[in-house]
């Protein structure tokens, strides 16, 4: 790996997005807009928002980073740059981290005002540290970005890298205990919900919004921060020099 | 440079590439000089850019070998030492060609002034700031060659530079890439336009994933009896089948 080239590929996946003003609001528009709604559907029965609203905050940006990064590096492959970045002095690991970076960057400043607007006008709080949220956010952005980058080898059109989104977050979502609490789900579904990394990215967010930081958190960011390393392996195996 | 290099800067021998089943590329054996302009001609679909793809490293190989400046085909050593621009310009659409040239250069650990040089090189010093999606399909091709020129590499492989090009700008590559030679660079240029052949010092013609001559155009117009290089090309292909 090289510092140098890894930087290279972060700055120009920033210099890209900044080049689409529309999504950049998108990103940082969308979940405000999401929050806003929550809160007033809530409206009377506050405590429903003040389960769900830390939560939501937090896996907003693994949902983002998952579509964005699938797309660009989706494109990356189709367009040739991908091949000529391969035949150049350019780490797998350099590729993967770069990206890592540019879309963590982007989930601090989307994490930021999302939370500024939750625990300012919406009135959300946390019994635990909000800044904790705001770096659990930016771990899922990473998370989200780095199976993003994954699953791109796996589609062969921009249509079929935006139904990855249903077919691999929507699940965790259903799964992570946000819905229903995890005792409460059937065996087998429980057994699914262990083996998904959403799971303890909630649950990490669930006891920082319940100021309950004990091991079972420590062990919940251990596990995303796993994931996040295994999710990267993963992509850098999907990455070939030479293709058929 | 190519100094110190003893032997063709490029040597392929028993070439073998299988695509989707197909046999593409069979037995296939030739070799590039050093310091020279080398054609590689034939029509589409004759193998021309699986051949590419191998000398640069990224094609999967049934069998034979590939050896480029004295190394296996894509191997660590040649990643800052060739140059490679795709059929396709791969670049950044959304970026403007500074941008992307930038962004090359700091992967190749090259300075800001060698991104001058090469938008120089392909004359698009005056669009250099515009987004490339916005640019002609020329222009387009001379980013992404731009692109291939930056690290300044002891070999470069164009896949059909000059498509879609005006012949102003057509005779100027034509000069850069001798230029280019003559300070001891080696270059495979390859092209489905036989006109381009004579601006080659060495031609490889292609057709049907198989080698059906290699020599200089006036060795091939002495061989055949024909003036016209697709008239070579015929005769050749009539000899072949006879």
């Amino acid at each position: 790996m090289s510092a140098r080239v890894t930087a290279a590929v972060a700055a120009r996946v920033l210099a890209q997005l900044r080049r689409d003003p529309r999504t950049l609001a998108l990103i940082v528009g969308v979940p405000c807009l999401l929050e806003t709604l929550l809160e007033q559907l809530f409206a009377g029965r506050s405590p429903v928002f003040q389960h769900v609203g830390a939560p939501l905050l937090g896996l907003f940006p693994f949902v983002t980073m998952f579509l964005v990064t699938s797309i660009t590096m989706l494109r990356e492959r189709i367009s040739g740059t991908l091949e000529r970045l391969m035949t150049l002095p350019l780490g797998k690991l350099d590729l993967l981290v770069g990206y890592g970076i540019a879309f963590g960057a982007v989930a601090v400043v989307q994490a930021a005002v999302v939370s500024a607007l939750s625990f300012g006008p919406l009135g959300l709080t946390v019994a635990g540290p909000r800044p904790l949220v705001v770096a659990l956010a930016v771990a899922n952005a990473v998370l989200g970005t780095a199976l993003g980058l994954f699953v791109s080898a796996f589609a062969q059109t921009e249509f079929q890298a935006v139904q990855f989104m249903p077919a691999i977050v929507f699940p965790q979502i259903l799964l992570c205990g946000l819905f229903v609490e995890r005792g409460a789900m059937a065996g087998w579904l429980r057994g699914l919900s262990d083996a998904l990394p959403l799971t303890y990215a909630y649950d990490a967010l669930a006891h920082t919004a319940t100021d309950t930081l004990g091991p079972r958190f420590a062990a919940d960011v251990a596990v995303v921060c796993g994931c996040i390393l295994l999710a990267l392996a993963l992509g850098a195996a999907t990455l070939r020099r030479r293709t058929p | 440079m190519a100094a110190g290099l003893s032997g063709p800067a490029v040597r392929v021998d028993r070439l073998a590439v299988v695509r989707g089943g197909k046999v593409v590329l069979s037995e296939l054996s030739c070799e590039v000089a050093p310091g020279t302009v080398t054609g590689l001609l034939g029509p589409s679909g004759s193998g021309k850019s699986t051949l590419i793809r191998s000398i640069v490293g990224v094609q999967q190989v049934a069998g034979g070998r590939v050896e480029v400046l004295g190394h296996p085909a894509g191997s660590r050593a040649l990643r800052a030492r060739v140059g490679y621009m795709t059929q396709a310009p791969s670049v950044y659409g959304d970026l403007t060609a500074r941008e992307n040239l930038r962004f090359f250069a700091r992967v190749l650990g090259r300075r800001g002034d060698a991104v001058d040089r090469a938008l120089a090189a392909v004359s698009l010093d005056d669009h250099a700031d515009r987004v490339v999606d916005r640019l002609s399909g020329g222009q387009r091709a001379r980013v992404s060659l731009a692109t291939a020129l930056l690290g300044e590499p002891d070999l470069l492989v164009l896949d059909e530079p000059t498509v879609g090009l005006d012949p102003v700008l057509r005779r100027d590559l034509w000069e850069l890439f001798h230029v280019l030679a003559g300070e001891g660079r080696t270059l495979l240029v390859s092209s489905h336009v036989m006109d381009e052949a004579d601006r080659c010092d060495a031609l490889l013609l292609l057709r049907e994933g198989r080698l059906l001559a290699a020599a200089t155009p006036a060795e091939l117009r002495a061989r055949t009896g024909a003036e016209q290089l697709d008239e070579v090309f015929l005769r050749l292909v009539d000899a072949a089948a006879a």
